[in-house]
């Protein structure tokens, strides 16, 4: 069982959803965000839930490239060790809002892709020197297709499981796990602007499916599991066909 | 004030979908420190948990709905005391999955878990242990209320009482609740010992009903509203209390708890089907008495297992009618209402029957009081509505009132008859805050 937890953008709901099932006794949670209040607001919670955990906060931006190193160092210290890595930061900006301006798509390819990549990279690099460790990342469906309305958080999201699938392959016989969540549509304060569907997942299920999915050591999950299915159909349409539906 | 009806958002109905009502806009509070921008608020607000009012007091047309469900998170538990402090957009249904393995159970729960911690407080919420445990208002030892001008009032029966009190079963008028905090129950199981008792008529339930609430905490009535003459308010009765561990014969499994969907949104609820499900539910039980084990799910909550039920009255949506009479004058005021309602051939699904106790209430505007209280649901139509309106005339001459959490149809007059402190209670109005139920009753 996982001791020494870091967790990354650990105000997010479905970060906070699934640290609910890791707080056993005993077990540290380093929780590693943008806002301190939230943050602090998540360990009251986790605390509330497992009078018998530790926990540590720690304010760090997704941006801020050259600290990723060092929020390493210092949770290893802190923690005397880590065995688990969550990542779980991320943005959904409006596509129709930001698809015309370059700034905001490098921004939103920032936090949602390029910092994912390097706190991969300075992870993995702290769990090849350990010897062993695991690392989870939040990627997303959106990932798995480009479409029309959702293409920069998607080849973002895209890019990051690629990069996870090719650090698997790398650190497999390391023994070093690498495990790829994708979620499906989740109801969280990212989508609260989106309209009703009955694919909406609620952040709780969600967040039992990522624990199950990293104390099971999947490579790639889906979650909830049948999101595996419709992705496999959405792939599987012709891109003539594909690029005439708008979806 | 003129509303544009094609730019409201209609994803937030109430439970019965009746009356439709829907907001300009939706705005969502996730983080108990950050506070809503009521500055920059286009029009009035209301605070919104998970919308299972039945009529429009969770309503607000043309305004704008602050749902408050992700601020979801609990802030503090005391082991020893049972004491617990959430976020007031927490559910129900979270807060049992946290407490009840810690050995613990909500001190008064309504018959669905899907409801806010806010929401609870907001309707003074009663249960069926309403005669030994009082509303869920009465187990609130504190909470923070946020005014849209910016100040945060911590709220007891000791500090700003005023608020604490119209606050309770203030329908989320006085401000938004961010936080509360209450005293949990003991309970070392999920389990619950149960007993299912036939009767024959009303003055059976009463028999049984006095005998039961000295031996059982909880107990509630289920009546077949389509049986007339004799066999007049027949019904069964259910009591339960907590199962001990060594007494009873505790399951070592606990059952899945999924609903089963009830997607179709047609009218299945009509005469013959009302009849039919009237005759099977009295007649499933062929004993007079049955006893047993019951896990708190179908317990509590036999109706949440049906997920969407209230779809099934169809797109019209439904009412429901809940009084409560004083007992000198409610049995025979109890008994007039169902003969008209068996008369009237207007059938309900169930048809809930209890006794409040003595307990006094924390809320200015809490509705139980000592008496009989009954819910009825109807699918919405130009009979059922009069014949609520004939309702009216008996539960008014018998000295009773309706509850506003299944209201969408009671007349001001009444409103301000039946909650004598709503002069009081309108000084702790926020400026910012008002619902469709509210603007409602002001008129007439």
């Amino acid at each position: 069982m996982y001791k020494k937890i870091l967790i990354f953008g650990a105000s997010s709901e479905l970060a906070h959803q699934t640290a609910i099932h890791f707080a056993a006794p005993g077990v540290h949670f380093f929780l590693a965000g943008r806002e301190v209040q939230k943050l602090q607001t998540i360990s009251d919670d986790l605390t509330a839930r497992e009078a018998k955990i530790k926990t540590s906060i720690y304010q760090i931006d997704a941006l801020d490239f050259d600290l990723h190193q060092k929020l390493f160092e210092d949770a290893a210290a802190v923690m005397d060790e880590i065995d688990l890595v969550i990542i779980a930061h991320g943005t959904l900006a409006a596509q129709e809002e930001i698809q015309n301006n370059i700034d905001d798509i490098l921004r939103e390819y920032g936090i949602n892709c390029t910092s994912v990549i390097s706190l991969s990279s300075h992870a993995a690099t702290y769990f090849e020197n350990l010897g062993r460790g695991t690392l989870a990342v939040l990627s997303s469906v959106a990932g798995d297709r480009g479409r029309a309305s959702n293409y920069i958080y998607g080849s973002a999201k895209g890019a990051v499981s690629l990069y996870l699938q090719g650090l698997r392959n790398r650190l497999f016989k390391s023994g070093i796990k690498i495990i790829t969540i994708k979620p499906g549509m989740v109801r969280t304060k990212m989508t609260a602007h989106m309209a009703a569907s009955p694919l909406f997942s609620k952040p709780e299920d969600v967040g039992k499916g990522i624990y199950k999915a990293i104390i099971s050591g999947k490579d790639v999950a889906y979650v909830p599991g049948y999101w595996k299915i419709i992705m496999a159909i959405i792939k599987s349409i012709p891109e003539s066909i594909f690029k005439k539906l708008s979806l | 004030m003129s509303i544009n009806k094609e730019n409201l958002n209609t994803e937030y109905p109430s439970f019965g979908n009746y009356p439709k009502l829907y907001p300009s806009e939706v705005k969502h509070w996730s983080w108990r420190h950050i506070p809503p921008n009521f500055s920059s608020f286009s029009a009035k607000f209301l605070p919104r948990g998970f919308g299972k009012s039945y009529g429009d007091s969770c309503l607000l047309e043309g305004g704008i709905l602050l749902d408050t469900t992700q601020m979801n998170k609990i802030i503090s538990f005391d082991r020893e005391s049972g004491i617990i402090r959430a976020e007031s957009g927490i559910s129900f249904d979270e807060l049992l999955n946290f407490l009840v393995p810690r050995g613990y159970f909500l001190p008064v729960t309504p018959g669905t878990k899907h409801i806010s911690l806010a929401g609870a407080i907001a309707n003074d919420v009663h249960g069926k242990n309403h005669f030994s445990a009082g509303n869920f208002g009465n187990h609130i030892t504190k909470f923070e209320l946020l005014r849209s001008d910016g100040r945060r009032l911590i709220c007891s029966p000791e500090e700003n009482k005023d608020y604490f009190a119209a606050t309770i079963g203030g329908l989320g008028l006085s401000g938004i609740i961010t936080w509360a905090e209450f005293k949990c129950r003991s309970s070392p199981t999920p389990y619950f010992y149960v007993e299912n008792i036939k009767f024959r008529n009303l003055d059976e339930f009463f028999e049984i009903n006095e005998v039961s609430e000295e031996s059982f905490p909880y107990t509630v009535a289920w009546i077949d509203c389509t049986a007339k003459g004799k066999h007049l308010g027949r019904g069964i009765y259910n009591r339960g209390r907590h199962a001990e561990v060594g007494k009873d014969n505790i399951p070592n499994k606990s059952p899945k708890d999924g609903a089963k969907p009830f997607p179709f949104e047609i009218a299945l609820i009509n005469k013959a089907t009302t009849k039919m499900f009237n005759l099977l539910w009295y007649n499933k039980q062929i004993r007079k008495k049955t006893k047993g084990i019951s896990h708190y799910n179908p317990f509590f909550y036999p109706l949440d297992g049906v997920g969407g039920w209230n779809k099934a009255y169809g797109k019209a949506g439904f009412i429901q009618y809940q009084f409560v009479v004083p007992l000198a004058s409610g049995k025979e005021t109890v008994r007039k209402i169902l003969e008209k309602i068996s008369s009237s051939g207007l059938s309900s699904f169930l048809v809930v029957l209890k006794t409040f106790g003595d307990i006094p209430p924390s809320g200015m505007l809490s509705f139980p009081m000592r008496g009989i209280t009954l819910a009825v649901d109807f699918a919405v139509s130009r009979n059922s509505l009069a014949l609520c309106r004939e309702l009216d005339v008996l539960v008014n001459e018998g000295g009773g009132r309706l509850y506003v959490a299944k209201d969408s149809r009671m007349k001001g007059a009444d409103f301000r008859r039946y909650y004598n402190n709503y002069e009081e209670f309108s000084k702790y109005i926020d400026p910012k805050i008002t619902s469709s139920f509210w603007q409602r009753i002001q008129e007439k």
